[in-house]
């Protein structure tokens, strides 16, 4: 077992009061005052988190374009510089090596933001991609590849506040950045990379900078008081409120994106990327499971791994997330179900512990958001 | 008398019944309560089993009975305000039970051990 890993915000975390917890082979906080008040803050004003565990790589070359093509479902060819196009990393079986956020620079130049869970395994799955011959019999693909999660720390400032909080607190200009847009910039002289993105439903951005340039920034949002500490507790909350997928719940080595509901991220029609052969035909067929809304008329709440059950008790799937929803106040949850259940409105049941709750498909999105478009 | 279990519930005694609870430690430790799942009345609780669940937004924890007994009354109120839990949780016990065989009792901790245990 390796040793724990510290972002560079650990101190501050602990002189905090956080709640830390291991995530993903790094001590991260998990909740500072309450899960709860941390998620209203980012659904009405604006909270910060540290998400320096996530992992970032760099890829060039003059077949950069190619290749992300080539391990990644969307189209960054499409793409223009300076967006962000966020899909999957599949194996050959379809399966979801992980889902990632990947930035264009330029058309030799991108950077893949990805799971700090998955960073060992990516990093292996793209350098076996890198030294395997390109799938068109064009040689290999001229790239190079630098991992540089080690150096690269990360925050998340989200919210209906966070323009502003950025604007005014942090000096950064960002009110010319359209949504999965980003720029580089300078936060007093040092560079910074600011996206308009996140994964709470809500309007904010995230900055990439080095440990010393993220130190600073938190300390100033800190002292400004217009912004939350938030831990990783609310933002579990957050993302699954909006319906989107956490790696090791809703997405997995074995489930496909198509599966997931995620199809608008794969690029079906791109000359060649790993394991679309699979997914494309997934897509014509349809697949035999989906991840569905559940919505109980309980207040029992479902939890990860929960058995979902047809109307005569008949195990159909599993629950992959389960909440008390904070903003609806309802025990909804996301679930891994047979298609054949999976239409809108199709009563089913649910297991919780020694009791059965019946439960109804919804639509995954349980929180209505705002984004700047 | 209140005893207390290794898993942080908590028994008082008034003559042949109990109130079973969670600790104050134990509420602080689970942070805001959101569910608290509870057995029907007359059901048997078995000493050292699980017997239902209290929820925060994070995650479900199992409620284990210190004694055995029959449930002859839950608590309703934290059906609609299981928050209670957390403001005091010696007065909103979850269940009342028949205790079946008083001499487990003394297998039990008094404050002083769990306060002790729990240092």
């Amino acid at each position: 077992m390796e040793e724990i890993q510290k972002t560079c915000l650990h101190d501050r975390h602990v002189a905090l009061g956080a709640i830390m917890s291991p995530f993903a082979g790094f001590d991260m906080p998990i909740q500072y005052s309450s899960i709860e008040d941390e998620h209203k803050a980012v659904r009405e004003r604006c909270g910060v988190f540290d998400v320096s565990h996530m992992g970032e790589i760099i890829v060039t070359g003059e077949d950069a374009t190619d290749f992300v093509n080539y391990i990644f479902t969307n189209d960054v060819e499409e793409a223009a510089d300076g967006q962000c196009l966020y899909g999957m990393m599949l194996n050959e079986e379809g399966g979801t090596v992980d889902d990632l956020l990947v930035y264009r620079f330029n058309a030799n130049r991108y950077l893949l933001v990805v799971n700090a869970s998955n960073i060992d395994k990516d990093e292996r799955w793209i350098e076996e991609r890198m030294n395997s011959l390109r799938p068109d019999g064009e040689g290999f693909f001229k790239v190079d590849v630098e991992f540089i999660s080690e150096v690269t720390s990360e925050l998340a400032v989200q919210g209906p506040e966070a323009e502003k909080v950025m604007e005014e607190v942090l000096g950064i200009a960002c009110s010319d950045l359209a949504f999965y847009t980003f720029k580089e910039t300078v936060f007093r002289g040092a560079p910074v990379l600011v996206s308009r993105t996140g994964y709470t439903g809500e309007d904010g951005f995230e900055i990439y900078a080095t440990d010393e340039v993220i130190v600073e920034i938190w300390d100033a949002l800190m002292a400004s008081g217009r912004c939350a500490p938030c831990g990783l507790g609310c933002r579990d909350t957050l993302r699954f409120e909006v319906g989107l997928p956490l790696y090791g719940d809703e997405l997995t080595d074995e489930i496909t994106p198509v599966e997931a509901g995620l199809s608008m991220f794969v690029k079906f029609g791109k000359p060649f990327f790993a394991g679309r052969d699979v997914v494309a035909a997934q897509k014509a067929e349809g697949p035999h499971r989906k991840i569905v809304g559940l919505e109980l008329t309980d207040k029992a709440i479902p939890r990860h791994g929960y058995e979902v059950l047809d109307q005569e008790g008949s195990v159909i799937g599993h629950v992959t997330t389960g909440y008390r929803a904070i903003s609806v106040d309802k025990s909804v949850a996301m679930a891994l179900v047979d298609a054949r259940y999976s239409a809108l409105g199709t009563p089913l049941q649910v297991r919780i512990r020694r009791k059965t709750f019946p439960c109804t498909v919804v639509k995954k999105k349980f929180y209505r958001k705002s984004y700047k478009q | 008398m209140i005893k207390y279990s290794e898993t942080h519930e908590y028994i008082r005694v008034e003559g042949e019944y109990g109130f079973i609870g969670i600790s104050d430690y134990a509420q602080k430790q689970l942070g805001n309560v959101v569910y608290v799942d509870m057995p029907e009345v007359g059901d048997e609780l078995e000493a050292g089993e699980d017997f239902g669940a209290i929820e925060s937004v994070k995650a479900a924890s199992d409620l284990i009975a210190p004694v055995s007994g029959e449930v002859v009354e839950i608590n309703g109120t934290l059906e609609s305000d299981p928050r209670a839990v957390n403001r005091d949780p010696m007065a909103n016990w979850i269940v009342k039970v028949r205790i079946a065989d008083p001499a487990q009792l003394d297998g039990l901790m008094d404050e002083a051990a769990y306060n002790a245990f729990v240092s």
